[in-house]
């Protein structure tokens, strides 16, 4: 897998496909991207399980705070990193010792551990690093260009409506 | 889409462009409307925390000039753009994003004239001082650095025409004082020159010119080459600090490498307002699906007219970087292979008379002061737009008594050198 230059396609297929993603690292700061990241994938029908020791057992965004990924009960299909990219080997570690493997580890916008990723990848593990999937979900669905950015995609289909209302996208295009 | 990397023509007429969600419109709607319906209000708060991609206000931003923003950006090469009222409000909001009061930017001395009154005038005001260089000397911009000096503005293809500037040399030197090169890509156009490719860190438009291309809407873009670090530089604390406006969000850490973009909208343009119309967005989207084969049109025709007028007896001199022998020809030939603009100035040998007679006995050269139209334009500038000047700051400026200003238009170009040669004979 090429890291520095992902193939759209492998990155609609991960957002397609996955449903139950822990989030490390979450904050309860409303100003935090990853705040805004569990906000707008929970949006999306994601289920988001927060993670996050100073945090545990409280709940954010209606979501109920977990210490690590250990605690977790039953299978995640994607870990989605927001620490820094130091933190993301032990993380991923972490993660590849769970009784049942995640699908994907995401790591987020600015975070890369290319070592970490090799691990998860000799797993069956699939990777991306130094993505957002906010962005990435924006990108696909077409949302993103309504704030003026460069989405690489270019589509005679029409995007399809998320429902209730008029501003949201889905990525089922 | 089966093209990885779509070509430019592919870009022009498709890139932001997709059918419209709720109708199937093929061409871009005008959403020709002042404000957004929220789908709840907790929609609404996420719009306003920008924790959500979408639509509130038409002065923040607007459905139709989104589409002219992604087609801009995609076309530079660039992470994002933000689509304003005119060119002049391109650089007024990429300055307020990068200036404090008391700090300096370096621009090139030959500029559209309007930027220069823009940088000697109105920004005084503000306590924003520009510092003059040579583009025809790079080294003179690093003579001109100080510890307050913030960014470096230059234009690709320089105002009143035939001079092309060596941008990578330029950028080598905002790269080695880290701070963010700007360029006006007005003249060129992304089809002649992409300023990210050879180091620019934003790219100015007034799509008033080429990019809309028919002389009839202001408008202005600027774009994000994404390739600034912003985060942690206390230098652009609208970057790099924890922002009042969005409850101590840091908009560099947010928005990665289109966090200039988002703080032009979301900090300069929310609270500057000068705001692009929706309908003007639409006629210039619709001008930028035809600009590569104006643009060339533009170049092709510009090309025979200098040549013409290079060997016609009441001629100077013809300065056009397409020419051979020409001083900036070389500089034309790296940069700008297809073609190099179609805006220069010409002298005549008649002097001041010379100049108004031709501008007067022009029957298809329209007298006016603007350029990229599809037709062909005429200015004699020391008559018009630098009539105050004197003499001296006349010649200095490059708008001699002698010279006359054209913009070469895509009509046939037999009937472009029949007009000027009438002209010149009456």
């Amino acid at each position: 897998m090429n890291h520095d230059a992902y193939d759209d396609s492998y990155i609609r297929e991960i957002l397609k496909t996955i449903k139950r993603i822990a989030l490390v690292g979450a904050s309860s700061n409303e100003s935090r991207p990853s705040f805004i990241v569990t906000k707008y994938l929970l949006e999306r029908g994601y289920e988001i399980i927060p993670v996050n020791p100073g945090l545990a057992g409280h709940t954010l965004l209606g979501q109920t705070v977990y210490g690590s990924l250990r605690d977790i009960a039953g299978p995640l299909d994607m870990v989605e990193i927001f620490r820094n990219s130091e933190a993301a080997g032990p993380i991923t570690d972490e993660a590849l010792a769970l009784d049942e493997l995640p699908k994907v580890i995401w790591m987020q916008l600015s975070v890369r551990h290319d070592a970490a990723a090799a691990r998860a990848e000799a797993r069956g593990v699939k990777v991306v690093m130094n993505r957002c999937p906010k962005i990435e979900y924006g990108r696909m669905s077409g949302e993103i260009g309504w704030q003026g950015i460069n989405s690489r995609i270019l589509s005679s289909k029409k995007p399809t409506l998320a429902g209730k209302g008029f501003q949201k996208f889905t990525i089922s295009r | 889409m089966s093209a990885k990397h779509p070509g430019f023509s592919t870009l022009a007429i498709h890139a932001g462009a997709s059918p419209d969600a709720a109708t199937g419109a093929r061409a871009t709607p005008i959403y020709q409307t002042s404000s957004f319906v929220f789908d709840d209000v907790d929609h609404a708060a996420s719009l306003f925390g920008l924790q959500a991609f979408g639509n509130i206000y038409t002065r923040i931003g607007n459905p139709t000039n989104a589409v002219l923003e992604e087609r801009v950006a995609a076309l530079e090469g660039g992470t994002a753009a933000l689509a304003v009222a005119s060119g002049h409000a391109a650089e007024f909001l990429t300055f307020h994003c990068l200036l404090q009061p008391g700090d300096e930017f370096i621009a090139a001395k030959k500029l559209y004239g309007g930027s220069i009154n823009q940088f000697n005038n109105a920004y005084k005001n503000f306590g924003w001082n520009v510092v003059w260089a040579d583009s025809d000397e790079p080294a003179s911009f690093e003579a001109a650095l100080t510890e307050r000096t913030k960014a470096i503005f230059i234009e690709s293809i320089a105002n009143p025409g035939g001079v092309i500037v060596d941008i990578e040399a330029i950028a080598k030197i905002a790269k080695k004082a880290n701070i963010p090169l700007i360029v006006d890509n007005t003249m060129a156009s992304p089809y002649l020159i992409k300023p990210f490719a050879f180091g620019a860190d934003i790219v100015i438009h007034s799509a008033t010119k080429f990019l809309g291309g028919h002389g009839n809407s202001i408008g202005g873009l600027l774009v994000d080459g994404g390739s600034f670090n912003w985060v942690g530089d206390k230098r652009y604390p609208m970057l790099s600090a924890p922002r009042p406006e969005y409850n101590g969000m840091v908009l560099g850490e947010t928005f990665g490498n289109f966090a200039f973009a988002i703080a032009a909208r979301v900090l300069s343009l929310r609270d500057l307002g000068p705001a692009l119309s929706p309908f003007n967005a639409f006629l210039l989207l619709t001008g930028i699906e035809t600009l590569p084969l104006r643009m060339q049109r533009h170049c092709d025709n510009a090309l025979q007219v200098a040549t013409h007028l290079s060997t016609h007896s009441a001629i100077d001199w013809v300065n056009y970087p397409g020419l051979p022998g020409d001083r900036y020809h070389n500089l034309a030939k790296r940069y700008s292979p297809k073609g190099a603009g179609a805006v220069f100035t010409i002298g005549l040998k008649g002097g001041y008379a010379a100049g108004v007679k031709l501008v007067s006995n022009l029957k298809l050269f329209s007298h006016l002061a603007n350029i990229g139209d599809t037709r062909s334009l005429v200015i004699h500038p020391a008559s018009t737009t630098h009539k105050q000047l004197t003499d001296a700051q006349k010649t200095a400026a490059g708008a001699g008594p002698e010279v006359v200003r054209l913009s070469i238009g895509i009509e046939d170009a037999a009937d472009i050198i029949g007009d000027l040669d009438q002209a010149l004979a009456a």
